[in-house]
């Protein structure tokens, strides 16, 4: 070993490493490629005041409705405002509202999991409310709640969290149940093992794979129902450009332009295939058993 | 989920048929009785789901921060107006005493009055009623004649061209956003095409097929989610149930692949695709808002949307009730079956 250079040592390291990336893709193709195109549509969204320059709120009444051209990419809107620099700007809130509501509805829905898995006596009770709150379509209880508030975008993130809460309530529950019965908690219990060091050790990461992939599929619906609430205009505030909001306004306009629903709507459509695929993925690639066979 | 339940209901099973005489007899008269009593528990224990939704939609009122009456009533308002649709929703009275009158209205059948059109909610739901149904309907045939079909054939084809183009078309369809795809197919078929009309709804009394020609569009819009919920879920509950060993002795004995795939497999991967059928009815629910919306069909959506924009709380909040007590009976529907396809869930 001592023999050996260090540059004849680096090169077959890299190659490995190339070698096993490849193969990784080959294996996991849905989730390089929902990664991929989320990527970019992050990146899209960051570089916003870069990529697309302009005011997202400026009229200018004189080239409304135009179609796309070179001057407006994507064409203009009722009140002349650019739909290429408001689809641009658009992605932010969408991503904003997915990445949020998925962050804040795993925490607030693992704490409660695992407190209702572990404590029987609010159990009966914590899981028949979390029925009723899954018994109503989740947009419907956004609009209720967005019925009684202030639109804004605060309001609407939280419209949207909470009736996404009892999913990943239920998905934390059944994992800390299953785990619970196990030999080697029981093992652990026996010997002493404090339920903090149980929960920490042996409880939290089992939950960690299920959660992520419940993520994704949390943060996709809530971009969806923030278009939705957008679009039946229970959503954000008109002033700022969502997605849903572009397409609520097109929506009188779309005979003629087509143009203002199509972009924000192909936009939401990738942006939530992306996650799916992203969700679908690591769901294949975290649980060997859901594998397809081949 | 579906292999909890079969286990738990074998051990169940095996527990109650222990030490009696005749088991035939006694297995019979068992499964007769236990089909009652889950029937009976299953009853009860929706009504528990109902009392949480009524207490979280009666409660989301008096929850949020502001005053909601000031909110509904506007910019433009008066202290007057304020104070009489604070008495229109009850707010001046406490809270249980309210609720109380509430619940004991709803099991009247009274939904409460509109605040703007002072009509009763179950009359504006009442008028409403036939063309959602109708548009419900016609989704959910044309959803599960078409995904289970799909789910099974790519189950069959697994890891062939066929399997990877339905199980694409499922992530597509579970993506793509219903308006989005309702102004796609309105602009390819209507505008372009001009094979349907744009919007609107014909009675089914005014003719069949003016009424399907309305609910063309609608329904592949509505059911698109749906229908990719069904193929992916269909494909693997039978993929589960493919690799069992009797589908082998099935092939072996020279059964045709429908017949297999049909009478053996299908039975089989049941629970899970009747499962998805009551728990994607939350998604067209959803859904039929937004769609209704789009096609201009006079049903509940549109009435949930109109009260949306005018923040007419009580209809909302009755539309929410019935919306959820039809998923909550569905759901009911769909566990009853369970008992009647799969003889082992019976707890």
């Amino acid at each position: 070993m001592t023999g050996v250079t260090p540059a004849v040592a680096v090169v077959p390291e890299t190659r490995v490493r190339l070698g096993e990336l490849r193969a990784f893709v080959r294996r996991n193709p849905t989730v390089v490629v929902g990664s991929a195109l989320l990527l970019a549509i992050v990146l899209m969204a960051t570089a916003a005041p870069w990529i697309a320059p302009g005011d997202p709120q400026s009229l200018s009444p004189a080239m409304r409705l135009r179609p796309p051209s070179k001057e407006f990419w994507f064409g203009t809107d009722m009140y002349g405002r650019d739909v290429f620099t408001r689809t641009i700007h658009g992605s932010r809130i969408s991503l904003l509202v997915g990445s949020l509501v998925a962050i804040v509805s795993v925490s607030c829905g693992l704490v409660i999991g695992l407190v209702t898995g572990s404590v029987r006596a609010v159990d009966s009770v914590v899981m028949r409310v979390m029925d009723g709150l899954m018994a109503i379509p989740d947009i419907l209880l956004a609009i209720a709640m967005m019925a009684v508030v202030r639109a804004s975008v605060n309001n609407v993130l939280i419209a949207i969290t909470i009736p996404q809460i009892p999913r990943v309530v239920r998905l934390v529950r059944s994992v800390v149940m299953t785990i619970s019965e196990r030999p080697y908690i029981e093992a652990a219990h026996s010997s002493g093992t404090p339920f903090r060091r149980i929960l920490t050790r042996h409880l939290l990461p089992n939950t960690i794979a299920p959660l992520v992939v419940q993520a994704t599929y949390t943060g996709a619906a809530a971009v969806l129902t923030e278009a939705g609430l957008s679009f039946l205009g229970a959503g954000t505030p008109p002033n700022i450009p969502s997605w849903g909001n572009m397409m609520a306004e097109g929506r009188s306009f779309f005979q003629i332009a087509i143009w203002i629903i199509l972009f924000p709507g192909m936009f939401l459509a990738m942006t939530v295939l992306a996650v799916n695929l992203l969700g679908d993925g690591l769901r294949d690639t975290l649980d060997p058993r859901l594998r397809r066979c081949l | 989920m579906v292999a909890v339940a079969r286990d738990r209901a074998a051990s169940d099973h095996l527990s109650r048929t222990e030490g009696l005489d005749s088991a035939a007899e006694c297995r019979i008269r068992g499964e007769e009785r236990s089909l009652y009593v889950y029937l009976i528990r299953r009853l009860f224990a929706t009504l528990p789901v109902m009392a949480v939704v009524g207490l979280v939609v009666f409660s989301l009122l008096y929850l949020t921060p502001g005053d909601p009456a000031a909110l509904i009533a506007g910019d433009l308002a008066t202290a007057a107006d304020i104070a009489k649709i604070r008495q229109k929703l009850g707010l001046d009275e406490p809270f249980l005493l309210r609720f109380g009158k509430w619940s004991w209205g709803l099991m009247h059948g009274d939904l409460g009055v509109s605040i703007f059109s002072n009509l009763p909610v179950s009359r504006l739901i009442g008028q409403r009623l036939e063309p959602t149904l109708a548009l419900a309907t016609t989704t959910i045939l044309f959803a599960v004649t078409i995904a289970v079909p799909m789910g099974i054939i790519a189950a069959w084809k697994a890891g062939t061209w066929i399997d990877r183009a339905v199980m694409a078309f499922a992530v597509f369809g579970f993506s793509f956003p219903v308006f989005v795809l309702a102004y796609v197919l309105i602009s390819a078929f209507s505008i372009q095409l001009e094979w349907l009309p744009v919007e609107g709804y014909t009675r089914l009394r005014d003719g069949f097929g003016p009424f399907l020609a309305n609910l063309a569009l609608p329904s592949v819009t509505l059911g698109s989610v749906y229908m990719a919920l069904m193929a992916r879920i269909t494909r693997t509950s039978m993929l589960e149930v493919l690799s069992d060993d009797y589908i082998r002795t099935a092939y072996a004995k020279g059964l045709t692949p429908d017949r297999v795939l049909i009478g053996h497999a299908l039975k089989n991967a049941g629970v899970p695709i009747i499962t998805v059928i009551g728990v994607g009815l939350a998604l067209l629910i959803g859904g039929v808002v937004i769609t209704e919306s789009v096609f201009g069909i006079p049903g509940i959506g549109r009435l949930t949307v109109d009260a949306i924009l005018s923040r007419d709380y009580p209809v909302i909040q009755g539309v929410i009730l019935v919306f959820s007590g039809v998923y909550v009976f569905v759901n009911l529907l769909v566990d009853l079956s369970y008992a009647l396809i799969d003889p082992r869930i019976r707890y």
